[in-house]
């Protein structure tokens, strides 16, 4: 077994991480640059930061993932990397033509101290910048926070370098993505197409990271949300952020800089969370919830009565990201399953306050942990002591799972060994179907594979 | 972006042969040009890759939690045996640490470790910016070494200082610290050390076994399903066999100079190349003539039971062309060798970490109107698949998704390869590979090659 040394007991441990549930800031913000049109993501560091973050998204997504890198040298080290990221700039307009740059820094260059506002002026005020094309940056220091703060931080820098205010309010609600998958930014599209709502979308990777076989490499695939709508965002009369850990910043930036209000409401995973979600665009936009969507509710709310039986009481372990789990938890308790082991490695006091206020009836004594040493290795042990009917979570799960013979369900990033995940939603109504199914699938072939003969049962 | 470019400073790192014939001087082994889309990696990613396979030592990643997240068992460098190396330790440096330095968590996190996990050996990994921020690895490594009664081994692999290949050093520089601290007791005069080999889906298995039944001793395979106490007496063999190009030279060279120990550079792959590091093997211990009979009666066999099935495959891979683009530009060479023997074509031939030499050789190789580039981009390889109208990319894991989506089939040579493609086994399942991916039916639904939908 991979994983052998895993003892029962969990050690007090001060400085090390084993088998970590996060990983760094600045994939986040190549992620979530992604998601703007006719954007090269550019990482101000080592050639190898750009060559993992790409090498991690291609393997999630199966896609081509472009992005360029400030190549930092020695020299660039002592000097600092201005001259570095100013030619880098001249560079990508000359050859790889995007409309926009979105630079993010590295622990390297963090800790040099470059100021990435200072040098992208630098860049303009040397003519680097050609007319219509736009530089935006956002500092994501490695030693602090996670990937989501990455993401974060590079969706503010969206709203905040982007967003202007005419005076004229346009008839339009922004929704801030917080981190999800292409198909769940295309779902919430969906659902606000069925709402006859106008929404500013960002970011929003559908089209990009999803992209169809054409025979072509396009280096900027069709989708993501153009300047152009950036802009726009200023002038729209509120904003519903999704995530208040990946979604939140891009909202509040928006309110600071133009006085869109913003509320903030967790990403429309299972069926409350969904409810939330479609009455707050509702209200916003002053719009009817119509049948076909009330129908898909209602279908949802089937399954989870039709199958309650298969979920009742079930123990399960999750990890990953903060805004995942929160409306996932609230899901598997609407769905009277225990979840008794959630880790996050994504630090933040307000993760473990909802997690609590969520299991405050169903389960008081969770375990739940999430920062430094909130880890694969501390959640593995607390399984160990606690067994669990089922684990959730990215593919690093694959070795509890196997170890420990656990039915597992794939949900959150990074996916490296299944596909579907940016083809299928995880959020609306929909992907509460489909992650229903998902747990029922698992939980129900462990159950035949290992019934007794004679009560292996063909209906279920 | 529709017009296929080459960037003005990569014209130099592009070369085709026929046009440019005579003026061949390709630029390679600089560092990337700032603001492109290099398909390369750095410093620490060289060192990580050697060292990782060594499966009884700890290997802790100290810095933010990043470069240890992605290099967390990304590659199927298999073990018989332990397999701590598939865990991902790291020192998570946090904002805190940056300011007040980061040796006493990385000396806490040592200890932590090495009491649950008792390893043979740790290596300690340097990322960015410990170069920066003044941590003395070194001396916590001596201390914790001293206290614990095992070897721990700095590794200076900070990103920015050089390119992949500086990390290959710094890796051979850490093996060395251990190179010639165990007893050589009991080793006979007909022995090796299997260097360069990183046990891909079992590959230094196939290629250990070839010289064991030549009567050889393999004292340890480097650094594939690698232990600590074999590397610790590997100065006791006679002889060095390397494979890959640049990774373990240096090793290898270092442990000539200090043991007097000769080495060899083989490859292990296709019919011809595997054939060779089997008979030099034999050449070299030539005072006993077994063991160039027993390498004969290996090739014999082997062969004997792979070429017909090989012949299989040629009838339909045969006129095809093939792309390649991997790390090393030695491992480019076995392959344009592996592709002419089932009559495919090389159209492309490029590496992310080659020199002069190893181009010159290429070129020398390669058939006219063969692009050879260094540090290519997906910009540059689109293009000249497209242009030479390729039927197959090879290439490692960035490289796949833009194979695919220029509908063409792709065969992993890299971390991800599934199946052992060394050994003369190796020769018919990386045919195998390469049928099933350029003969699929779904190409067929692909618009290829740029067609219309």
């Amino acid at each position: 077994m991979l994983l052998r040394h895993t003892t029962n007991k969990p050690v007090e441990r001060h400085a090390l991480t084993v088998n970590p549930a996060k990983t760094c800031q600045p994939i986040g913000a190549m992620y979530a640059a992604l998601g703007i049109h006719g954007c090269l993501p550019h990482s101000h560091g080592s050639q190898g930061c750009c060559s993992y973050h790409r090498s991690t998204l291609t393997r999630h997504y199966k896609e081509p993932v472009m992005a360029a890198t400030s190549s930092f040298t020695e020299g660039s080290s002592v000097f600092g990397g201005q001259a570095n990221l100013v030619t880098a700039i001249n560079n990508m307009f000359t050859i790889y033509e995007p409309d926009i740059i979105a630079v993010h820094s590295t622990c390297l260059s963090e800790t040099i101290g470059d100021d990435l506002q200072q040098i992208v002026k630098k860049a303009k005020d040397d003519g680097k910048i050609p007319e219509g094309k736009h530089v935006i940056y956002a500092p994501t220091p490695s030693f602090v926070g996670s990937h989501v703060t990455g993401y974060a931080n590079m969706v503010a820098a969206m709203a905040d370098q982007f967003a202007e205010s005419t005076g004229e309010k346009l008839d339009q609600i922004n929704i801030v993505a917080g981190w999800m998958e292409p198909a769940d930014m295309r779902e919430i599209k969906r659902l606000s197409k069925s709402l006859g709502v106008t929404i500013r979308l960002f970011p929003d990777t559908s089209d990009v990271l999803d992209a169809p076989q054409t025979g072509k490499h396009v280096f900027y695939p069709k989708g993501g949300v153009t300047a152009e709508e950036l802009k726009s965002t200023g002038d729209s009369k509120s904003t519903i952020a999704l995530g208040c850990f990946s979604g939140e910043p891009g909202g509040i930036a928006l309110d600071k800089k133009c006085k869109v209000p913003s509320k903030t409401e967790d990403i429309p995973v299972g069926l409350q969370a969904t409810d939330r979600f479609l009455m707050a665009l509702s209200k916003a936009a002053g719009v009817r919830i119509p049948e076909e969507i009330s129908d898909e509710r209602g279908r949802l709310v089937d399954l989870m009565t039709d199958m309650e039986q298969y979920f009742d009481g079930k123990r399960v372990a999750l990890f990953g990201d903060p805004d995942d789990l929160i409306p996932l938890t609230e899901f598997l308790v609407d769905l009277n399953m225990k979840p008794v082991h959630i880790v996050s490695g994504t630090p933040g006091k307000r993760f473990e306050q909802r997690m609590r206020e969520i299991l405050k009836d169903s389960v008081p004594d969770a375990n739940i942990k999430n920062g430094p040493q909130a880890d694969m290795l501390l959640l593995h042990q607390w399984i160990k002591k606690e067994p669990v009917d089922l684990l959730i979570g990215n593919t690093y799960g694959k070795y509890i799972a196997r170890d420990e013979d656990l039915p597992f369900v794939r949900y959150g990033f990074p996916i490296v060994d299944r596909v579907g995940h940016s083809y299928f939603p995880s959020v609306g109504y929909m992907g509460g179907l489909r992650l229903a199914e998902k747990i029922l699938n698992v939980l129900m072939d462990r159950q035949d594979r290992d019934a007794p003969e004679e009560s292996f049962e063909l209906v279920m | 972006m529709d017009k296929l470019e080459i960037l003005e400073g990569r014209k130099q790192s592009v070369f085709e042969k026929n046009k440019d014939a005579g003026a061949f001087d390709i630029s390679c082994e600089t560092t990337s040009l700032s603001g492109s889309v290099s398909q390369r990696a750095c410093v620490f990613c060289g060192s990580r890759v050697v060292l990782y396979p060594v499966a009884d030592a700890l290997h802790i990643v100290h810095g933010p939690i990043g470069c240890a997240a992605y290099t967390w068992d990304i590659r199927g460098s298999v073990s018989s045996g332990p397999e701590l190396h598939r865990l991902s330790f790291s020192t998570d440096l946090q904002e805190m640490d940056v300011i007040y330095g980061g040796e006493k968590k990385l000396y806490k996190s040592l200890i932590e470790l090495i009491d649950q996990y008792t390893p043979k050996a740790a290596f300690i990994y340097s990322t960015c910016i410990i170069g920066l921020i003044g941590d003395d690895i070194d001396a916590v490594c001596k201390k914790v070494s001293e206290e614990k009664g095992i070897p721990v081994l700095p590794v200076h692999s900070e990103g920015f200082k050089g390119t992949k290949k500086d990390g290959y050093k710094a890796a051979c520089d850490a093996l060395m610290k251990i190179v010639g601290t165990g007893s050589t007791e009991g080793i006979g005069k007909y022995s090796i050390n299997i260097m360069g080999e990183f046990n891909l889906a079992g590959e230094a298995w196939i290629i250990r076994k070839y010289y064991e039944e030549m009567g050889i001793e393999v004292v340890s395979t480097q650094t594939g399903d690698g232990r600590v106490d074999d590397i610790r007496r590997s100065h006791g063999a006679a002889l060095n066999i390397v494979q890959c190009s640049g990774s373990m030279v240096k090793l290898a060279k270092m442990m000539e100079e200090k043991y007097g120990i000769p080495y060899m550079r083989v490859s292990y792959f296709g019919i011809e190349d595997m054939s060779k590091a089997l008979y030099d093997v034999a050449n070299h211990f030539s005072d006993n003539p077994a063991i160039m009979e027993a390498a004969k009666n290996i090739v014999r066999r082997e062969v004997g039971e792979i070429y017909p099935q090989i012949m299989k495959y040629r009838a339909a891979l045969s006129g095809k062309k093939a792309a390649i683009y991997v790390g090393g530009a030695f491992k480019a060479f076995s392959l344009i060798k592996a592709l002419s023997s089932v009559g495919m074509d090389v159209v492309l031939a490029g590496s992310q970490t080659g020199n002069k030499d190893d181009y010159a050789g290429l070129k020398e190789m390669c058939d006219e109107g063969t692009v050879i580039v260094d540090d290519s981009n997906p910009v540059e390889l689109s293009k000249f698949v497209l242009e030479k109208q390729a039927d197959l990319l090879i290439g490692g894991v960035k490289e796949r998704p833009i194979a695919y989506k220029l509908g063409i089939g792709f065969c992993d040579h890299n971390h991800e390869r599934k199946i052992p493609l060394a050994g003369f086994v190796g020769m018919v399942n990386f045919v195998k590979e390469v049928y099933q991916s350029v003969m699929s039916p779904v190409w067929q639904f692909a618009p290829r090659k740029g067609g219309k939908l």
